[in-house]
């Protein structure tokens, strides 16, 4: 499909969601509970314009990154380990499984008691929670690495900073593209559930004084500048990034 | 260049599942001269895989030893059987990376593939290419390192018969031009007389010599079907004689 195209049944497709919305606010009536579209722009031109929408963007999206990286680099290391050793997998294998399953708000709450509330311990509650789903691809990863390959690099002589980069790393890619994808998503819930619970800033912080205060349009209008963000970085990192990897597919 | 001596006391594969452990060799010893194309001809299964696997190091799990001529640690060029390109990297890329990292590697490089009809191909990556292409990038990997000893094994199975035979001349012509010793696996008889100056036919398991066979063959004769067919009869022991060769 042409790229017009496709932009223009996605702009179809938002339009119409958009026009329910407002149908549905009108027909309901108490634009307390569901306001209508322009009321929660309003909402967040307000928020724009007092300064705090910007600096909770902020603060969150730096935590996404924080755990976002922690994550990748601790899960990965853990997948290539478990894909590459029998007795490690043997040994930690069941451990991930275990911290796979593991409720995300039971991690939060522990860390917050063990730890305090402080700004560590809300990081290291969502890498947590990650780490586990980027081991479990990875190790996928590692655990098909190709023989031949690697064969192939012994005897050129290679090295290890060659083979690394040139045989070893290309093959994990779409693993890490995988585990990044599923990752963004992952993380940048969690990070509004750890706010919630113990940060006095950030999105997840201002979605609660909203609950408190049922301003319904302030919950959406953070909702949807945070949705577009991330769908930024999607469409403008991860899916770009990807594009570039494969680039020798037929 | 460097000759080769090996020598395997014991090669055995474990047990996979439910069957036996396999015993491919068993005091098992081949000379190979220096700047000789000795050809490995056998069954499939004997483990003619397995030993250039051991002579270039990648299969160190046997008793036994393989010694160089010329020092310890000679440049090998493997054709495997497979391509075994990085289909991530560009042809260029594929022949480059082995080289040792100075100015000059990838000027080489080029002058290989030119050499070899791949001067168009160096930005494709290896995927769009046909197979035959694919084997001819593998085997301009080997010769831009301008090995000491080139493994070869079965390098142009899985080709048209015209393809193959194109990729022989190839070969041939570039073993002409650079001079290196050549160890080459392969189970069709007619293409090991055709390129060898000696035929080792292999039997077994474990692997026997069971006849060896000097090809003394002009290039040109090489062309001619009649004077292959009489040096096959000997090697497949269907001819008058068996011609020894000592070393």
């Amino acid at each position: 499909m042409r790229v017009a195209e496709r932009l223009g049944w996605s702009a179809i497709s938002l339009g119409g969601f958009v026009a329910v919305w407002w149908a549905a606010a009108v027909v309901h009536g108490d634009f307390r509970l569901l306001p209508t579209p322009p009321q929660v722009l309003q909402a967040l031109v307000v928020a724009a314009k007092s300064g705090a929408l910007f600096s909770n963007l902020a603060i969150t999206l730096a935590r996404v990154a924080a755990s976002f990286l922690v994550a990748m680099t601790l899960g990965s290391a853990l997948g290539v380990l478990l894909g590459m050793s029998k007795t490690a997998e043997r040994l930690i294998g069941p451990w991930v499984v275990l911290f796979l399953n593991l409720p995300a708000l039971v991690i939060i709450i522990l860390c917050y008691v063990w730890f305090g509330l402080i700004e560590s311990a809300a990081v290291a509650a969502v890498a947590i929670n990650k780490i586990p789903n980027v081991a479990v691809t990875l190790r996928e990863g590692a655990a098909s690495l190709s023989r031949d390959l690697a064969e192939m690099a012994a005897v050129y002589r290679f090295g290890r900073w060659k083979t690394l980069r040139h045989v070893v790393l290309p093959q994990l890619a779409p693993y890490f593209a995988a585990a990044a994808r599923s990752g963004l998503a992952l993380v940048w819930k969690i990070v509004l559930v750890v706010e919630l619970l113990g940060r006095p800033n950030g999105v997840g912080f201002e979605l609660q004084t909203a609950f408190q205060l049922f301003d319904v349009a302030t919950i959406l209008a953070y909702a949807l500048a945070f949705g577009v963000i991330v769908q930024a970085i999607e469409l403008g990192i991860v899916q770009p990034w990807e594009h570039a990897a494969n680039r020798w597919r037929r | 260049m460097t000759g080769l001596s090996i020598e395997i006391a014991e090669k055995t594969f474990p047990a996979d599942g439910d069957g036996p452990p396999r015993r491919l060799y068993r005091d098992f010893r081949l000379d190979v001269a220096d700047g000789g194309f000795v050809a490995l001809l056998g069954p499939s299964g004997l483990g003619k895989t397995t030993l250039l696997n051991m002579i270039a190091g990648v299969d160190r799990d046997f008793a036994g030893r393989v010694a160089f001529s010329r020092g310890p640690d000679p440049r090998i060029g493997y054709v495997f059987q497979s391509p075994r390109l990085l289909p991530w990297r560009t042809v260029l890329q594929n022949v480059v990376l082995p080289l040792p990292k100075s100015r000059d590697s990838e000027r080489r490089a080029k002058v290989v593939l030119e050499e070899m009809g791949l001067g168009d191909a160096e930005d494709v990556y290896p995927e769009r290419l046909s197979l035959g292409m694919q084997r001819r990038v593998a085997l301009a990997r080997a010769f831009a390192l301008e090995p000491d000893l080139l493994l070869m094994d079965e390098p142009f199975v899985s080709l048209d018969e015209a393809n193959a035979d194109r990729l022989r001349d190839l070969l041939a012509e570039l073993i002409a031009a650079r001079p290196t010793t050549v160890l080459f696996v392969t189970h069709d008889s007619r293409e090991a007389v055709r390129l060898a100056d000696r035929v080792v036919v292999l039997a077994g398991p474990p692997a026997v010599v069971a006849r060896d066979v000097s090809v003394d063959l002009t290039l040109e004769s090489r062309r001619i079907p009649g004077e292959i067919e009489r040096v096959r009869a000997v090697v497949l022991k269907s001819g008058p004689t068996v011609v020894p060769l000592n070393l």
